[in-house]
């Protein structure tokens, strides 16, 4: 029989339902999956053993009474270290929150708890999310599955490494400017941005609240649909939460792409990626067109720019939601004679150098004389790239392009050059600009045996289009995680 | 050509006390950062508006409703230092 | 001193009487322990989110619309970054290029003379919370250790900056009240300037008369009454003069006003001009008030001060009366109150802003704390037009009903101040009189009228003040010219 801790969201509530596994077996087994792991990954921050088979019994519980919550009831998940969970330790990977416990919920870790989800642990990430490699954590670097030398991509490297694994059945990150998308590439499972303002951003440690978004890890595409129905719609708490319905989100899964016309952005797949990536995405893009759907290539000029505008505004707003750690009311605190030297210093012993890097350059790009030439101009360059998605969509029903231009690099090989690891943003960066949705499905691996992700886009709030499109494309790829990785040392006890 | 930024300033601004060393180091790092991101510049944008909410919206408002308020044990358990129900702080220099 | 004129702006700060909170569902409450009405929001914990409160938005609305305020179509809301102890997130949401108000003006009354004051924004932002500093005699400067309280970070704070339009202290104490009023008037503060529920910062300049460039401008901190406005205001404008007259320069500072000493002292220079970083909020979105919004806004206003003057004033009452009525509510309340009841408006409204203030202040009690009612005032009306009293004793009965000596009529009788109606008494007494002073009739008789003053006063003592002095004059002409 297949370990539980390999079964997809979908096929473990089937076999709960079938009473054939509980919950407390299934989360034993994701929990005996990460004693294997973690010596080898270092996927979680924290592990709340504990709490997850409380959780577990009380889900059992609940279904032997009738009482079902739904999909992801009694399944284990985790979730990325900047989601605020009430009583458990939530740091976002920074020396400046060691130790902080919140006294509130994020709203998503609210309604997973109303879905009846089990929540094993907090997962690694680069610092309050500024990265892609995870490699900037205040606790030590994930490694990658495929590869522990390789790093799992980030800033949520930790929820994807765990997923590839099996140390939790889903799991939610958060999506900045790849950060969902560019790891499950990487790890070779599914990772998923929502529309922006689709999932409350209540109780995600900001980063840049114009840019972020918390959205699903999965290993098939049905369940990461499963997984962002649970958190999707509106929330009081967040002003920029969208009001209204919630897009139906599995409604055409299987309908496949006959009829429908995808658009390969052209400036996102050539310059700039890897040829087995290029290669990998051809052959997926041949694919839906066997399948009936019609390719086009199109420019979006404007793309070229993303990089460059990201790097302003998404630091600008970081400098200022990074303010309120300052040594007053929660976390760290260094000494300093006065509170203006004690602050100074917090910060300094508090923040490692990546975030500090954002904070100068957004204080800077936002500073008396630059805003207009920096910031300023970045947000006119970005309503250009949005101006040019709409007009695309207007011709097409989604864009593909690669997630990530390679494959996961080795650890630390570019630790020491920002603008080289800013570059494994470059496919991922235009869709949290414009605020629509984006999903990234492994499709295959390169000659060295790492997984190439496949990225759709679709326009705001057409996650129904974007999970039908995906669904398709890992029927055409036929790729599973659990396949390749069943060798890997991580897994071997 | 990197960008020459007052970076000693910058820190300032940011509060974060910085060595001589590391204000270069970070110095150097963002003006050759900035050398990348300059070129939204070169983008003609002349009457383009700012984007700053990717998805239009307008008048999110909540009810004038108390919800409640945090039990102070709560407020005060993650204070580096407390007295008394209050937060504590060394001593506070400028007036704002 | 007229050599100089002095050019002054105001900004005030008008915290909102809301239920909750402006970003948050915390209660706005006062003399609460500390820290004790506060959450993720109000305390900026890392993850939480600002949710504007909409009965704010009305708020800042009703304040607007009555300083007569361009409302604008779309505006939005702005961090303003600065590192502070007592602001949690260390960057305040308030409003930038484009506040929700803008362009209004203000009349103000000072000695007759009516000036306009341009109101140039109005404008939504947050409060701070509240630092204490500890040891060193609680100044800021030699301060052991501070303590924060959050409880009033968040409550809904409405910024009102003037045009440099004032010219004097008094015209700055007579804004600040007309602002005051106006804002208790919309029932949306009670803009108590001793609690800090309302805060004016005014920006100083001299220059010489007939000038038009603007001198160098001080900002004055720290004022919390209208009588501390106009005394710092006057200080600060005395300092500049004698300060250029003596060869000195002004400079660009914050300067904290000493209620004590009667003194600005230097709080900090400009010379670093702050650079605030300010750019659009990414948590919220933007303010859309559409014309039906703001129309119903505006039809919903009550009757503004101004208005409410000049409706006494177009019922007879002095300019000044009427002042004094909308100033104070209770006296306001009265006075309405007795003219629904069908009273005399001019004598009422001088009773209630003369003897009933008079009163007031003597005694150290509230007009509305005493036994006063607005039917008192209408009955009292009512026994001098039927000349059951003098005008004088009127004063005296109206003293002794808010001394709780009973009902005018009870007074009146009590005091023996009903005049005398009797005609055959007043016409003996001035029959006595008459032959008491035979000078003065002859005098009278011959042409010259003025002994009459003499003798009807004779007539009024003799009669205890109790008698209708213009019935005794007449009485005096019938009997030494008939």
């Amino acid at each position: 029989m297949t370990d539980p801790a390999d079964l997809t969201i979908k096929a473990a509530g089937a076999a709960m339902r079938a009473g054939e596994l509980t919950s407390v077996d299934l989360t034993e087994a994701v929990l005996d999956r990460a004693r294997i792991t973690e010596s080898h990954l270092h996927a979680f921050l924290t592990l709340d053993q504990d709490g997850a088979k409380a959780a577990a019994a009380a889900a059992d519980a609940a279904l032997t009474g009738g009482a079902d919550a739904g999909p992801l009831h009694g399944i284990p998940i985790a979730l990325k270290d900047n989601m605020c969970t009430k009583g458990i330790e939530t740091t976002a990977s920074s020396q400046i929150l060691s130790g902080w416990i919140p006294p509130y919920n994020a709203t998503v870790v609210d309604r997973l708890g109303a879905a009846g989800a089990v929540v094993v642990g907090k997962t690694n990430l680069d610092e309050f999310a500024m990265g892609s490699s995870t490699e900037n954590s205040a606790y030590g670097t994930t490694r990658n599955p495929w590869d522990p030398e390789t790093v799992p991509g980030g800033s949520s490297g930790g929820s994807a490494a765990a997923v590839a694994v099996g140390s939790a059945l889903g799991a939610f990150g958060s999506d900045t400017g790849g950060s969902i998308r560019q790891p499950a590439a990487l790890c070779g499972v599914v990772g998923m941005k929502p529309t922006y303002g689709l999932v409350s951003r209540y109780g995600l440690i900001a980063f840049a609240s114009s840019l972020d978004q918390i959205g699903p890890f999965a290993r098939s595409v049905e369940d990461a649909a499963v997984l962002l129905e649970a958190i999707a719609g509106f929330d009081i708490h967040d002003a920029t939460s969208i009001r209204g319905d919630v897009p139906n989100i599995r409604g055409s899964l299987h309908d496949g792409v006959a009829g429908l016309k995808v658009g390969i952005v052209t400036e996102l797949s050539t310059t700039g990626i890897d040829a087995e990536v290029r290669a990998a995405v051809d052959q997926t893009v041949d694919g839906l067109s066997n399948a009936g759907a019609e390719v086009v290539d199109v420019s979006l000029p404007s793309c070229e720019y993303g990089l460059s505008a990201y790097y302003l505004i998404a630091p600008a707003e970081c400098s200022a939601n990074l303010a309120r750690f300052d040594g007053v009311r929660f976390g760290l605190r260094a000494e300093g004679a006065t509170t203006e030297e004690m602050m100074a210093a917090t910060r300094a012993e508090g923040f490692g150098p990546e975030v500090i890097r954002r904070i100068l350059l957004g204080t800077y790009a936002l500073s008396a004389g630059y805003y207009d030439a920096f910031y300023g101009q970045a947000q006119r360059v970005r309503t250009l790239i949005r101006r040019e998605f709409a007009a695309a969509y207007e011709d097409v029903d989604v864009l593909v392009a690669p997630t990530s231009p390679t494959t996961a690099f080795p650890v630390g090989e570019r630790a020491a050059d920002p603008i080289a690891m800013y570059y494994s943003d470059v496919c991922t960066i235009p869709v949290n600009l414009t605020g629509d949705p984006a999903i990234s499905v492994p499709v295959a691996l390169d000659s060295k045996g790492l997984p190439i992700g496949f990225q759709v886009m679709a326009p705001a709030l057409g996650e129904e289009r974007l999970f039908q499109v995906a669904q398709t494309v890992e029927d055409i790829a036929g790729f599973t995680a659990r396949a390749g990785l069943a060798s890997s040392e991580v897994l071997q006890p | 050509m990197p960008v020459e930024i007052d970076i000693a300033k910058v820190a300032s601004l940011a509060r974060i006390a910085l060595s001589p060393e590391e204000l270069r180091r970070y110095g150097d790092q963002l003006g050759a950062i900035l050398e990348h991101a300059e070129r939204v510049q070169q983008l003609p944008t002349a009457g383009i508006p700012p984007t700053s909410h990717p998805v239009p919206m307008t008048n999110a408002f909540r009810d004038d409703v108390v919800t409640g308020s945090l039990p102070l044990a709560d407020v005060l358990a993650g204070a580096p230092e407390a007295e008394d129900g209050y937060f504590r702080v060394p001593p506070v220099l400028g007036d704002s | 001193m007229s050599d100089y004129e002095a050019v002054i702006g105001i900004e005030t700060h008008v915290e909102l009487m809301t239920r909750s909170k402006m970003f948050c569902g915390c209660p706005v409450a006062f003399g609460e322990a500390p820290n004790t009405t506060t959450c993720p929001v109000c305390l900026g914990l890392p993850g939480a989110m600002p949710v504007p409160n909409a009965e704010a938005i009305e708020g800042i609305l009703k304040i607007g619309t009555a300083l007569d305020c361009h409302v604008a179509d779309t505006s939005y809301f702005h961090r303003k970054n600065y590192f502070y102890p007592d602001l949690p997130k260390n960057y305040q949401i308030s409003q930038y290029d484009v506040p929700i108000c803008h362009d209004g003006s203000i009349s103000i009354d000072v000695d007759g003379a009516a000036t306009r004051i341009g109101i140039t924004r109005v404008h939504m932002e947050e409060d701070t919370g509240k630092s204490i500093h500890m040891g060193g005699g609680g100044r800021i400067h030699d301060a052991e250790y501070s303590l924060l309280d959050f409880n009033r970070s968040g409550v809904p704070l409405v910024e009102i900056v003037t045009e440099p339009d004032i010219r004097s202290a008094e015209q700055a104490r007579v804004y600040g009240a007309e602002l005051q009023r106006i804002v208790r008037t919309l029932g949306v503060s009670d803009a108590r300037l001793e609690e800090g529920s309302m805060r004016f910062d005014a920006n100083i300049s001299v220059r010489p008369t007939g000038s038009e460039v603007l001198g160098t401008r001080a900002e004055i901190k720290n004022v919390n009454s209208l009588r501390s406005l106009q005394r710092a205001v006057a200080f600060e404008i005395a300092r500049q003069i004698e300060l250029i007259e003596s060869g000195g320069t002004v400079v660009q500072e914050t300067r904290h006003w000493n209620e004590e000493s009667g003194t600005t002292t230097s709080m900090r220079s400009k010379e670093e001009s702050e650079d605030y970083r300010y750019f659009q909020e990414p948590d919220l979105v933007p303010i859309e008030v559409s014309a039906e919004w703001r129309d119903a806004v505006v039809a919903a206003l009550p009757e503004l001060p101004a208005a409410q003057r000049a409706r006494y004033q177009a019922l007879g009452v002095d300019a000044r009366v009427a002042g004094v009525l909308v100033a104070t509510d209770e006296l306001g309340a009265l006075f309405e109150e007795a003219m629904a009841a069908g009273g005399d408006p001019r004598l009422i409204g001088n009773w209630l802003s003369g003897e009933a203030v008079a009163w007031s202040r003597a005694e150290g009690v509230e007009v509305g704390a005493s036994p006063v009612t607005a039917s008192h005032l209408v009955e009292l009306a009512a026994m001098v037009a039927d000349a059951t009293l003098s005008a004088s004793a009127a004063k005296q009965v109206l003293t002794g009903v808010l001394g709780g000596e009973g009902s005018p009529a009870e007074v009146a009788e009590a005091r023996d101040l009903v005049q005398i109606s009797d005609q055959g008494v007043i016409a003996a007494a001035v029959d006595e009189v008459l032959a008491a002073h035979p000078d003065a009739v002859d005098g009278i008789r011959g042409g010259d009228m003025k002994p009459i003053g003499f003798l009807v006063g004779q007539v009024m003592r003799a009669t205890g003040g109790k008698a209708d002095p213009k019935q005794v004059q007449q009485l005096i002409r019938d009997k030494t010219t008939g």
